[in-house]
């Protein structure tokens, strides 16, 4: 006979696995093979991290003076190029003593983003703040309004180039890439032939071309004087190369959208933009965040070759600040290096911006 | 004509329709049907045998290559407007349920009313409140489709195709990809719907809930019309072999 049913009440695991030795244990430590190596690596940050330390910091120079500089070379870095050359790297060929313009422009703009990335501000005097702060951003740049000295665009440089091409670029492809993803899936065949054709000739070429097209032999094609600025030129490039990849990993997202989900909404009665808005776009575009965060990283990054038609934005700046002075010419490590800490501050904010993202949309699927 | 021809104005009509997909598969061949207002009729038949492509055909889901389908009047053709007219009287529930899982169970049935019907906010919510209770599922407005069970999960979707009032509501297999315990609940539901006297066209092989509502029960194989009769003819005496068959097989376990 058997025995009446009993419940057994739940109780806590045995194996302790909260706080930092349990976690040290568990997962640095856990078996054989994971011991060996943790230990691996820690010999290999023991063997490198002494002598970075060394040169980076023990045995670095802080002083810009490139005599003591030289005297230091091979055991200590130069920090003091970047202090000497700093406004020379960071602002480019803008005139030196307007430089507090594009300080003042580029802030309006960062900030405007930061706002633009938070929940809290998405109401409508955001859009409001778009329309003013963008046309100030120009304004302030190139000059020529209320006793401002006017700047022509070959003259604007550094960060403030390449945060307002990456912003522009990123802010004009992702619509546009939105747009080329749904009609390569449209039904009409001219559109998807026509999205096919604009993605797969983009994705052709490489970068610098698209931009070395759109600097020299855009102009050729058009009458004397009548081309528009080398730098509306060079961002319309950006945004169409981009858009194409971009425009690719959005497709991604709407090839994961079951045929169902289309389905209900029209048997719902929507109409195609309403489906697409309501339905699709929000599912396929939350799908593929990490990949549309890749693209705007990939972009911000990208600008660095506007170099190529003489727009000398962060890295051109670099080149410019270091290659016409002898004296501190050797030192371009640690200009570099000074640069990558400011890609790798932007890349990281957006990479972590992602991540946030990512837990906002997916908030709807969990159980 | 069909035997239906004594009503004046169906409210589907089915003329000499035919339907391939591609160029090889004929899936729905010389379809002639009558759908009479207030009728509720069970399509049975084995899978492939074109019942699926049949009901969404009616709105348009599926394009018909050769014959006329008339709805309430219309004519379904190319023509976007007359599409979008007959999708806001004829409402559709799947198998596989279709909520938009980025949407709450509210959001999910407002949609159509707001966006579709050009109806405020809180008059859609109302609505939708009302659609819900009337599947007993209004405590769960708040939140995700996937937070529910499938049993709820298609209760919420027959709600949803209910909140722009439809004339005709057409059911895709709505209990197969449910588990058995949660099939009594959805059923419960849509008997109670068929007694409202909507218009009701329902691809299923749950032959007691065939019986309990149907008008009409009718048997497709090879996309054609095989037989179709009142329930108790359909089961308890069926003409052709095929149909004997296939009863044989869902009825036999």
């Amino acid at each position: 006979m058997s025995a009446v049913f009993q419940s057994i009440a739940p109780r806590p695991s045995p194996v302790k696995t909260e706080g930092l030795i349990p976690w040290i244990r568990t997962n640095l430590f856990g078996d054989l093979r994971s011991s060996v190596a943790t230990l691996a690596i820690l010999a290999l940050a023991m063997y490198f991290l002494p002598g970075l330390f060394s040169w980076g910091i023990a045995h670095a120079v802080l002083k810009p003076d490139a005599n003591v500089c030289q005297e230091a070379r091979g055991t200590g870095a130069c920090w003091g190029v970047v202090v000497e050359k700093f406004r020379l790297i960071v602002f480019g060929r803008y005139p030196y003593e307007d430089q507090w313009r594009p300080l003042l422009a580029t802030t309006l703009l960062v900030a405007l983003l930061i706002a633009s990335c938070i929940r809290y501000f998405w109401k409508p005097w955001l859009a409001l703040l778009w329309i003013v702060i963008v046309p100030a951003f120009f304004m302030l740049m190139g000059g020529g309004w209320f006793g401002l000295a006017s700047v022509p665009t070959d003259s604007w440089g550094g960060l403030p180039l390449t945060i307002m091409l990456a912003t522009f670029g990123i802010v004009l492809a992702y619509p546009l890439a939105v747009v080329v993803a749904l009609g390569r899936r449209s039904d009409l065949p001219a559109i998807r032939s026509l999205c096919i054709v604009y993605i797969e000739l983009v994705r052709g070429v490489p970068l610098i071309s698209v931009l070395f097209m759109a600097s020299f032999m855009f102009p050729l094609f058009m009458p004397v004087g009548k081309s528009p600025d080398v730098l509306i030129r060079v961002l319309v490039g950006i945004t169409l190369f981009s858009a194409a990849y971009l425009a690719e990993v959005v497709r991604g997202g709407l090839q994961a959208i079951p045929k169902g989900q289309v389905e209900a909404a029209q048997s719902l009665g929507l109409s195609y933009w309403q489906t697409q808005r309501k339905i699709v776009l929000p599912q396929a575009l939350a799908m593929v965040v990490p990949g549309i965060m890749n693209s705007f990283i990939a972009i911000f990054k990208d600008t660095s070759l506007v170099t190529i038609v003489s727009m000398y934005e962060l890295t051109g700046a670099l080149g410019l600040a270091l290659n016409s002075d002898a004296d501190w010419r050797p030192f371009k490590i640690e200009g570099y290096l000074f640069i990558t800490a400011i890609y790798f501050v932007f890349c990281f904010a957006m990479s972590r911006y992602s991540l946030w993202i990512e837990k906002q949309v997916g908030r709807s699927k969990t159980r | 004509m069909t035997s239906h021809a004594h009503h004046p104005h169906p409210i589907i009509s089915f003329d000499k329709v035919n339907k391939w997909y591609g160029n090889n598969f004929h899936v729905l061949r010389d379809i002639d049907l009558a759908v009479k207002r207030g009728e509720r009729i069970i399509i049975c038949g084995p899978s492939g045998s074109g019942k699926s492509t049949l009901i969404r055909c009616i709105n348009r889901l599926e394009e018909h290559q050769e014959g006329t389908i008339k709805v309430d009047g219309v004519e379904l053709t190319d023509d976007v407007k007359a599409i979008e007219k007959i999708r806001k009287e004829v409402g559709m529930v799947f198998q596989q349920f279709n909520l938009f899982p980025h949407l709450t169970v509210l959001e999910n049935l407002t949609l159509s009313p707001m966006w579709v019907g050009r109806m405020p906010k809180k008059e859609a919510e109302e609505r939708a409140m009302q659609q819900l209770k009337r599947v007993r599922i209004a405590e769960q407005a708040k939140k995700y489709p996937l937070q529910l069970s499938g049993g709820q999960q298609q209760r919420v979707a027959i709600a949803r195709s209910l909140c722009l009032k439809p004339k005709i509501m057409l059911f895709d297999e709505p209990t197969s990809a449910l588990d058995p315990e949660m099939i009594k609940e959805v059923l419960d539901v849509m008997i109670e719907l068929a007694n409202g006297g909507i218009t009701m066209l329902c691809v299923s092989h749950e032959m007691g809930f065939a019986k309990a509502v149907a008008d009409r029960v009718i048997f497709m194989d090879e996309g054609q019309i095989v037989e179709q009769n009142s329930p108790h003819e359909f089961f308890n005496n069926p003409q052709s072999d095929r149909t004997k068959d296939f009863l044989s097989k869902i009825l036999g376990h």
